[in-house]
């Protein structure tokens, strides 16, 4: 999709450079020449805003293992002297924990936009699974990050999520010592979650560059889900898709400032500014509002290792989700029995959320089990049948047609080369 | 163009509905949420009161201190810009009241040394066990970050309502409430003789006396001496030692705020102006 790049640097310094490393030339085959379906809406800006989340979280990150001390003595108090006593600390640790947040923000829009326009469908397949791993990297990052602070939620949470490894027959205890570096979580497991902390966001920049590249590869799916077949269908990435994409995550800082000016422990719970205590479980362990749905699953089933299967389970079914959905159309605007399911389907995150909020007691949890039945249903069953018995509505011939209308493709090319 | 901002909108809504609880950690069902208060600090413009800091301030040194330490404030913040407001001279004079451990010296001996503005508050109590010894078991709390460890639940929408007013305050509610809350326990509860009902606590049976009666301590600025604005005043101050920056904070928040919307007016008008010739 990328092509050979026709880029020619005038200096001659750079013309040099670029016969022995064609770095410049890659930039600009990737970046600015780089051919983006014209009918993109603003749901496809999340790309770029989860790439800046990233950098965001990598920045500040580093900064703050300048100040921060992984001991069970010393983290809570490094945290509150970044809080306290460190240039702009408070800004920097603000934006770390919020950002976390965001970055969830912007990949469950960026997810769901890939399942209602069908993006993971062929040929996107490792795109699509390249992206899950992302998410599972991003999701075992964050968790490993909330222990860091060692509060009480820090502590209690990685003693609950570290103990669901007790449930694999057999080897299960051994798996969960070998986690904890000793018989508890204690010293050695903070010290070793600072260290994979610190590591696993490498490798999510890593696999972003696969997930780019691939992407560069097939190339961006789009609202119409139709493949592009001319030029008429694209439009040069710099200067339209950066200006969109520049403005979309100007408004996505809005709403990130806003958090980390205004109300920066509202992601956050009371619970960790307690420090850690081994001998005093808290009322609710509860995790971050972004494991929440998860959390519901794990909670929905009556046996430990078959929630722990079935959580697990809830994140391996997406990497699937190509082989399940069979349907040849892969928007949602031309499947409508599909959108209905899917507009159900987030329906069921959402509640499945605000249960895994909620105590494991009567009503919560029988409507957890529905919603958890749901959840699978909708991947395993739903999508394979809606495959074969659904009819799609008719697809526009071509992506210029489905947003420029079926004027004379001679005016819009006239438009287009004002 | 319209509905899908609105579309967009609705899709971080909805993101955020995940954290049903995010901020609300549920403290009791059964203990009533504490009423919200207006508080100086609340909001985009909120600042520190440095008369009501100073206040609570003496009605925690009056009062509070007697058993709970702030180990992680320095002497020196107490002047910093947005916090009390006291001078230099005043910081080495409140540093100077407390003896602070020190040592070992050239003899290999811990001694005791009057306190210094770089250091922080010395512990009440040598340790945990000290502590609890003297409260038939109960253990008085650091009160450093008191004012963020505490809140109560808020349901829906009232949850996603403080997303957008910036309501940040529920820590603050909880401990004005928990200090006027003490009452005589309803007919049928039994207390052990170092047991107080609180209405506010969660569970109601609270270790902790109640510390504020009127007139306990004396205000020089003609502020009420009754035990509602004890508690709003060291409330306040508590949340000072919980965010010492919260009025740099604000302020830097309205200018980055400022500077992006302005930036996400140019970049609104700026890609209308690129895509206009595509669409």
């Amino acid at each position: 999709m990328s092509g050979p790049s026709n880029f020619q640097p005038k200096s001659a310094l750079l013309q040099w450079t670029e016969r022995r490393l064609p770095i410049l030339g890659l930039m600009h085959s990737s970046f600015v020449a780089y051919p983006t379906p014209r009918n993109l809406n603003y749901w496809w800006t999340f790309g770029g805003i989860l790439s800046f989340c990233l950098g965001v979280q990598i920045i500040t990150g580093i900064v703050l293992a300048m100040h921060y001390t992984p001991t069970v003595a010393g983290a809570f108090e490094s945290v509150e002297h970044i809080m306290r006593d460190v240039n702009y600390g408070w800004l920097l640790r603000n934006m770390h924990a919020s950002g976390a947040s965001m970055f969830f923000i912007a990949v469950y829009i960026h997810m769901f936009r890939g399942l209602y326009y069908g993006s993971y469908k062929e040929p996107r397949e490792i795109l699509w699974i390249l992206g899950v791993i992302i998410f599972l990297l991003m999701m075992a990052t964050a968790f490993m990050g909330y222990v860091l602070p060692w509060g009480q939620m820090s502590f209690w949470g990685a003693t609950v999520i570290t103990n669901l490894f007790s449930a694999i027959p057999g080897i299960g205890p051994k798996v969960v010592e070998f986690l904890w570096g000793g018989y508890s979580v204690d010293q050695p497991t903070l010290q070793r979650f600072f260290s994979l902390h610190y590591l696993l966001p490498f490798m999510i920049a890593g696999v972003v560059v696969l997930h780019v590249w691939a992407l560069h590869e097939v190339g961006q799916n789009n609202p119409a889900g139709i493949d592009v077949k001319s030029d008429k269908d694209t439009l040069p990435f710099t200067p339209y898709a950066t200006a969109k994409d520049s403005f979309a995550m100007v408004c996505f800082m809005i709403l990130f400032a806003w958090f980390v000016f205004y109300i920066p422990n509202y992601l956050g719970h009371a619970d960790n500014y307690i420090p850690a205590n081994p001998l005093q479980t808290p009322t609710h362990i509860v995790p971050e509002w972004y494991f929440l749905p998860f959390y519901a699953i794990l909670r929905a089933i009556p046996s430990k290792l078959g929630g722990v299967i079935a959580m697990f389970a809830s994140i391996a079914v997406l990497a699937f989700l190509p082989w399940l959905d069979r349907a040849k159309t892969r928007s949602a605007k031309y499947r409508p029995l599909f959108k209905q399911f899917f507009w159900i389907f987030v329906i069921t995150c959402i509640g499945l959320g605000w249960l895994g909020a909620k105590p494991a007691e009567g009503g919560y949890v029988i409507a957890s089990r529905i919603l958890t039945a749901w959840y699978f249903i909708h991947f395993l069953v739903v999508l394979p049948l809606l495959s074969y018995y659904e009819k799609p509505s008719q697809v526009p011939a071509s992506i210029a047609e489905s947003v420029l209308g079926k004027q004379p493709l001679a005016t819009a090319k006239a438009k287009g080369s004002r | 163009m319209m509905n899908k901002n609105t579309l967009l909108a609705l899709g971080i809504v909805s993101a955020l509905s995940f954290g049903a609880s995010g901020a609300a950690l549920a403290a009791d069902a059964h203990a009533p949420q504490p009423p919200r208060l207006k508080w100086s600090f609340s909001g985009p413009f909120g600042h520190y009161d440095k008369q009501q800091l100073q206040r609570g301030f003496k009605v925690y040194r009056e009062v509070c201190q007697a058993c709970h330490s702030l180990k992680l404030v320095a002497f020196r913040t107490l002047g910093q810009s947005g916090a009390l407001g006291f001078s230099e001279g005043q910081i080495k004079t409140i540093a100077g009241e407390y003896q602070i451990n020190d040592g070992p010296n050239d003899r290999g001996e811990m001694f005791q040394r009057p306190g210094r503005p770089s250091d922080t508050f010395p512990l009440v109590f040598a340790n945990e066990q000290a502590a609890r010894a003297t409260h038939n078991g109960a253990l008085p709390v650091d009160l450093s970050v008191i004012a963020k460890a505490r809140t109560y639940e808020v349901g829906f929408p009232g949850f996603l309502i403080d997303i957008v007013r910036q309501y940040q305050e529920n820590g603050v509610d909880y401990l004005q409430a928990l200090l006027t809350g003490y009452e005589n326990p309803p007919a049928g509860e039994t207390l052990t003789p170092n047991q107080f009902w609180n209405k506010f606590f969660p569970g109601h049976k609270i270790s902790m006396r109640p510390p504020l009666e009127d007139k306990r301590v004396e205000y020089t600025d003609g502020s009420p001496q009754t035990v509602d604005q004890y508690a709003r005043d060291v409330t306040a101050f508590l949340m000072w030692t919980a965010e010492p920056h919260l009025e740099a904070r604000k302020r830097m928040g309205f200018q980055v705020m400022i500077f992006l919307i302005v930036f996400a007016g140019l970049g609104y008008f700026t890609k209308k102006k690129v895509w206009a010739n595509a669409h």
